[in-house]
């Protein structure tokens, strides 16, 4: 009986009848259309001892800053971070599989465990195999870690597209945070310096990504482990003359 | 087809859920339409699936219904073959379940609430897409557009279930005085260590708000009662 429950269960999906599959081409092809809880940017970057990775803790709905305590940045395994932007409930589902991963991984028992390689190699067959099917994962995904002194850092796209880098960012990241980055990285960067550097992208972005909001983590990955830091807010700048008195040389003007 | 991927569909009413110092209180409107008409003004979306856990239901009355149908279905068998409650974390599950995999044809709102002995009082929030949320207090449905500033300001932590129940019946009753979605009668659902209470409140408990007036039975009530005549004694 407990097998017949459990069959239901994982196979629950109502059918849904598109037609004749001969006469249409649409027919028994179901697809995800968009995403309608969303988390913003991710920024990670290498640094001295290992990754770090930056996100605030905002999931939007629409236009909605809706849900305000989402933990987008999660440990995987003994050697990898995993940070997500895009639709939760589809994080919320990798998250299932990559326990699966690790639980089996841990139940051969054998002394290996999986390192952020092959994570981001899961991953990454996983989001291309869903483009292919036309059922993405909408999500934009962020690996690092650190295994054997080796230090990872790696990206996967909602369309399978998957690389590595020294620093990385999604979304709005790639367009505001990465040009800060391509300038001011270092491979020697400590832990404190790296913070900072994070910090100012994290700040940019909360100046002008409108679905930001001001709560972040920054959770570290080195050789000893993870640390995903407690929420904390950042302080803006709002005192510059030109903000105080816009249209002082343009009545009228914004 | 529009796709529109900045503005997700608004739904019809107006749920609250809300945990407290012991437990948690349910709330929702009664009212269910079909385009502009009002097809029930009395309706119950606040949903049993076990002794313990209930679900706060918005969007598509089919869909909440067909879903909340399934998932006490299979609590029920759970309970049998567990021996005990199913706790309120397992039933959000088994939504988010139904919710995720059918993301595609499902329009449905939920906010799951209840009281079990390893976690107590707990609401778990599913909005569309099927993500899961665990959260001190929960809104969904149309109306719940009107609170999320209310509840920025009058949320606290540790609240007594009077206070609790107060802060519900007021939100309810805010939205659906904005909310041309919401409206007809505020019911409560208190869950806690021991038991469950179901509330009813109609618009003639709940306090009046800007620009409405206290219900008369007639003009002529209001005519009869203005000032005596002239020159009377």
């Amino acid at each position: 009986m407990l097998l017949i429950l459990w069959g239901v269960l994982i196979q629950f999906t109502i059918p849904i009848d598109n037609g004749d599959a001969l006469k249409n081409a649409e027919a028994d092809s179901q697809r995800t259309l968009y995403p309608y809880v969303t988390g913003t940017s991710i920024v990670a970057i290498k640094y001295k001892d290992g990754v770090l990775m930056a996100s605030d803790m905002g999931g939007s709905y629409g236009s909605t800053l809706r849900y305000k305590n989402i933990e987008r940045v999660k440990a995987i395994g003994k050697h990898s971070l995993l940070g997500a932007s895009g639709e939760i409930s589809d994080f919320q589902e990798i998250l299932r599989y990559l326990d699966e991963l690790v639980l089996n991984d841990n139940m051969w028992d054998d002394g290996n465990s999986l390192g952020p390689k092959e994570v981001h190699n899961y991953l990454t067959r996983v989001m291309y195999n869903r483009r292919n099917k036309f059922n993405p994962l909408w999500n934009t995904l962020v690996l690092g870690g650190v295994k054997n002194g080796e230090i990872y850092l790696g990206m996967v796209s909602m369309i399978g597209v998957s690389f590595e880098d020294n620093h990385v960012a999604t979304g709005f990241g790639n367009h505001l945070a990465r040009p800060i980055l391509r300038d001011e990285w270092r491979a020697d960067l400590s832990f404190e310096d790296g913070v900072k550097l994070l910090e100012k992208c994290m700040r940019v972005l909360l100046y002008r990504d409108r679905s930001a909001i001001n709560k972040l983590q920054i959770a570290k990955i080195t050789e000893e482990g993870v640390t995903v830091s407690q929420p904390y807010s950042l302080k803006t700048f709002w005192e510059f003359q030109a903000f105080h008195n816009p249209t002082a040389g343009a009545q009228g003007s914004w | 087809m529009d796709l529109n991927l900045d503005a997700p569909h608004s739904m019809g009413t107006t749920i609250v859920g809300v945990t407290y110092n012991g437990g948690v209180v349910l709330g929702a409107d009664s009212r269910t339409s079909t385009g502009m008409y009002v097809a029930n003004r009395a309706s119950d979306k606040i949903t049993q699936l076990t002794d313990n856990v209930y679900v706060c239901r918005s969007g598509s009355a089919a869909d909440s219904q067909v879903v909340s149908d399934y998932v006490r279905y299979f609590l029920h068998q759970h309970t049998i073959q567990l021996g005990q409650p199913a706790t309120v974390k397992v039933s959000a599950n088994l939504i988010r379940m139904l919710a995720y995999n059918n993301k595609n044809m499902l329009q449905t709102g939920l906010i799951v609430g209840g009281w079990d002995k390893y976690e107590g009082g707990k609401i778990y929030g599913i909005p569309l897409g099927g993500t899961v949320v665990e959260q001190p207090f929960a809104i969904g449905g149309s109306g719940s557009s009107y609170l999320y500033g209310f509840f920025d300001q009058a949320w606290k932590e540790n609240m007594t279930k009077e206070e609790a129940e107060q802060l519900v019946v007021k939100a309810v009753s805010l939205a659906i005085a904005r909310d041309g979605a919401s409206g007809g009668v505020v019911r409560t659902v208190i869950i806690n260590s021991e038991g469950v209470t179901r509330n009813f409140y109609p618009g003639d408990k709940l306090q009046l708000w800007h620009e409405e007036l206290e219900p008369q039975n007639s003009l002529l009530d209001i005519l009869n009662a203005a000032g005596p005549e002239p020159m009377a004694m």
